[in-house]
């Protein structure tokens, strides 16, 4: 054991420097997130000054619409400058390296970088690499992490159960794929949630899944017997064309989730799933529009989530 | 040029010395060895008080990138990395560009290396055309021009009659195959060891079984055509223990690991640090101490760099993009130092996974001292601490996953042929 750098997301005094991923993150930050965030939702003012004069640039490697109209929204509510990079058209399409894309757009004067890549540790690198006081926010990078999302879940959870320390909670699907997935299960062991199962076929779990400190269960009923919370992940389509499950009815029909799963879990249960969904194949419609679903209210804490994460960045020298 | 090395610890594990004892090298020869020759006289005396002399080293596995790769590494560099590692022989890899596939690449490689003067070059010749898979290449006309046993590199198979068949025609002429136990398709876009840190970090994992699903096809194939195989970097504990049980079972085969995989493990990717991009990829530490008991028992017959430089701007990307690989002949010597001391492996035993049991892999006579035979020497200082610092390093690859690190034992002195090629300032 060699390399034993300290962690690169926080600062000299142990402030959140970047946020990366929600792995090893210590809990009083990720609590100063989940407050902060409230103060925003509750006011009533549409817009405060907090980061005035800042620039943050949205990158994405990746489409997304969702996620980066949230950031955007968010950076505009304090008061940034915004500037969107749809950068899979552009320059790294014209051959230009990732290294040369990140320090043309330091050039520019940037003070905030949200990042989206395919390749998982993307923003890890982009981090190493730019000038100190630039803050980078992983917006999802390959299967590795998608650390708002993560955070804007733990929001919505708070939210409807008000305390981690006596929940049962289930991620199901596609686990193997899901930096959604990773994301979750680091701040349910952060936040002291006692029980996190994940539940999937065993082609969508990683190897030694375990070892993050969950219950798998290949059973969906089993799996969410007296359950709390169910997030349901995405299946890509391009799931089908490997040899990983043999197609989209026989997933939904032993994963899918529907009113009749969901009745193993407890009956003030709670769903959420980070979008896009593809209904009826993860989730059928009348669960998704169902009064358990929490799924649009996770779009509005989202934003919170955001212009929290961005305020406490601008605010840590 | 008659050189005394003198007041030095002697070590050749061939013969079993370990003393302090005064090697006479003359004509390009190993003169005598405690007592000088009659009527010597040197034209140097080089003082080894202190320092371990020992075999040149022989390293099983040096991508020199020559033909096709020079803006990597130039032959020279390399060159000059091998000796300054204290490497006086080295076997190279046919996955060049175009890969030693015919017998004027392989002469004009061999020619240009010797011209240099520096390390003896033994080159690996494609087992297949191209090392495309599918047609075998003339192994008998490789052979004469110099090559020294045939391999596939990290190239797939067309498929397995392919393979059964290239084993088939090697064994018919006694030439070794070297082979890289690894099953592509379930390697298949995976970049790191199949488990708790990929799985924690997102990133494709390349599971064991792709290794002792490959050997148990290699292991079966040997045995039906009476191949002579070497097993080129294994990586984990199952693959190593399989390789155990076949040579207690008789099968003739042998086996090396690379200096990455005797010291580190999937942990020290740390925060996707690509440098630790290696093939194949460090696995848990489970695996890892699996391979140095086995190095210590001698189910592993050697110890390799596995030196392959890559370009910065290769490494400088997220950690799946980057290429894989590690430049490692300067390191190979404090590694396989670092092994012994951490494993209480005696130093001859050591040294003998660098030298002499590396040469009996190879089928070459190198990797001993004996009078009459080449001198090829390395003299080390076994205390000196140095830090690996991508300046200090000859290789044009300056990507190892040691950098920074403080390693003991340097190279003092290097000999090839009775000639002084590398010197330490």
């Amino acid at each position: 054991m060699w390399l034993n750098p300290s962690n690169p997301q926080l600062n000299k005094k142990g402030e959140l420097h970047h946020l990366l991923t929600l792995e090893g993150l210590p809990a009083e930050i990720l609590w100063q997130i989940l407050d902060t965030a409230k103060s925003f939702v509750g006011t009533k003012v549409k817009k405060v000054p907090l980061l005035r004069g800042k620039s943050v640039f949205n990158v994405f490697f990746e489409p997304s619409t969702r996620t980066r109209t949230t950031f955007e929204i968010a950076a505009k509510r304090l008061s940034a400058d915004v500037i969107n990079l749809n950068v899979t058209v552009s320059s790294q399409s014209k051959g230009e390296s990732l290294l040369d894309t990140v320090d043309n757009l330091s050039a520019m004067h940037a003070d905030m970088f949200v990042v989206r890549h395919g390749e998982s540790g993307a923003p890890h690198f982009i981090a190493r690499h730019v000038a100190p006081d630039i803050h980078v926010i992983n917006a999802g990078d390959g299967r590795h992490s998608h650390p708002t999302q993560g955070l804007l879940d733990m929001y919505t959870i708070r939210h409807y159960k008000k305390d981690f320390s006596s929940l049962r909670v289930a991620i199901v699907g596609d686990v193997l794929h899901s930096r959604v997935a990773r994301s979750q299960i680091h701040a349910f062991a952060t936040l002291g949630c006692p029980e996190i199962r994940v539940i999937a076929p065993k082609t969508l779990l990683p190897a030694q899944v375990e070892q993050l400190g969950v219950h798998v269960f290949h059973d969906m009923r089993q799996g969410l017997k007296d359950v709390d919370v169910v997030t349901m992940l995405r299946l890509q389509n391009e799931r089908m064309q490997g040899a990983l499950l043999p197609s989209a009815q026989e997933f939904y029909k032993y994963y899918g989730l529907t009113e009749d799963k969901l009745a193993a879990a407890k009956p003030d249960a709670i769903v959420l799933h980070p979008g896009p969904m593809n209904r009826g194949v993860e989730i059928d419609s009348s669960v998704a529009d169902g009064k358990q679903s929490v799924i649009l209210p996770q779009v509005t804490f989202g934003i919170a989530i955001r212009m929290a994460v961005m305020s406490i960045m601008a605010g840590n020298k | 040029m008659k050189i005394h090395i003198k007041g030095g610890r002697l070590i050749d594990p061939k013969s079993g010395v370990d003393a302090k004892k005064d090697v006479y090298v003359a004509a390009g020869k190993i003169a005598s060895i405690g007592e000088p020759p009659g009527g010597w006289s040197a034209n140097r005396v080089i003082d080894a008080a202190g320092l371990v002399v020992c075999p040149g080293l022989v390293d099983l596995a040096a991508r020199l990138r020559e033909p096709g790769f020079e803006y990597l590494a130039t032959l020279e560099s390399e060159m000059d990395a091998a000796v300054a590692g204290g490497v006086t022989s080295l076997a190279c890899p046919p996955d060049t560009d175009p890969p030693l596939d015919e017998p004027g690449l392989v002469e004009m490689l061999k020619s240009r290396a010797k011209n240099l003067n520096r390390a003896r070059v033994y080159p690996v010749g494609a087992l297949t055309q191209g090392l495309k898979g599918e047609r075998l290449t003339e192994m008998a006309e490789l052979v004469d021009a110099g090559c020294v046993a045939f391999s596939q590199a990290d190239a797939p198979f067309a498929d397995t009659q392919v393979f059964y068949h290239a084993l088939q025609y090697a064994a018919t002429f006694g030439f070794p195959v070297w082979l890289r136990p690894q099953d592509p398709p379930l390697a298949r876009h995976g970049v790191a060891h199949d488990g708790q840190v990929a799985t924690r970090f997102g990133l494709p994992g390349i599971p064991v079984c792709a290794e002792t699903v490959a050997l148990a096809t290699i292991f079966i194939l040997a045995r039906e055509t009476g191949a002579r195989v070497h097993l080129a970097r294994l990586s984990s504990a199952e693959g190593v223990e399989m390789v155990r049980q076949a040579k207690r079972q008789g099968l003739a085969i042998t086996c090396d690991i690379a200096i990455h995989h005797a010291h580190l493990t999937e942990m020290d990717i740390g925060y996707f640090d690509s440098n630790s991009r290696l093939d194949p990829p460090l696995r848990g530490s489970r695996d890892r101490d699996a391979l140095r008991a086995a190095l210590a028992d001698g189910t592993v017959d050697a110890l390799c760099s596995d030196h392959t430089p890559v370009d910065d701007d290769a490494k400088q990307l997220p950690f799946a993009e980057a290429e894989a690989g590690a430049t490692g002949l300067e390191l190979l010597l404090p590694l396989t130092l670092k092994w012994a001391e951490e494993s209480k492996a005696k130093l001859p035993a050591a040294i003998a996974r660098i030298t002499s049991e590396a040469a009996r892999v190879l089928g070459i006579d190198a990797g001993h001292l004996t009078p009459g035979h080449a001198a090829d020497i390395c003299i080390f200082d076994p205390d000196q601490h140095w830090k690996v610092e991508p300046g200090a390093l000859k290789s044009q690859g300056k990507n190892t996953p040691f950098i920074g690190i403080e390693l003991r034992g340097r190279v003092r002195h290097t000999l090839v042929d009775g000639q002084v090629v590398y010197e330490a300032k």
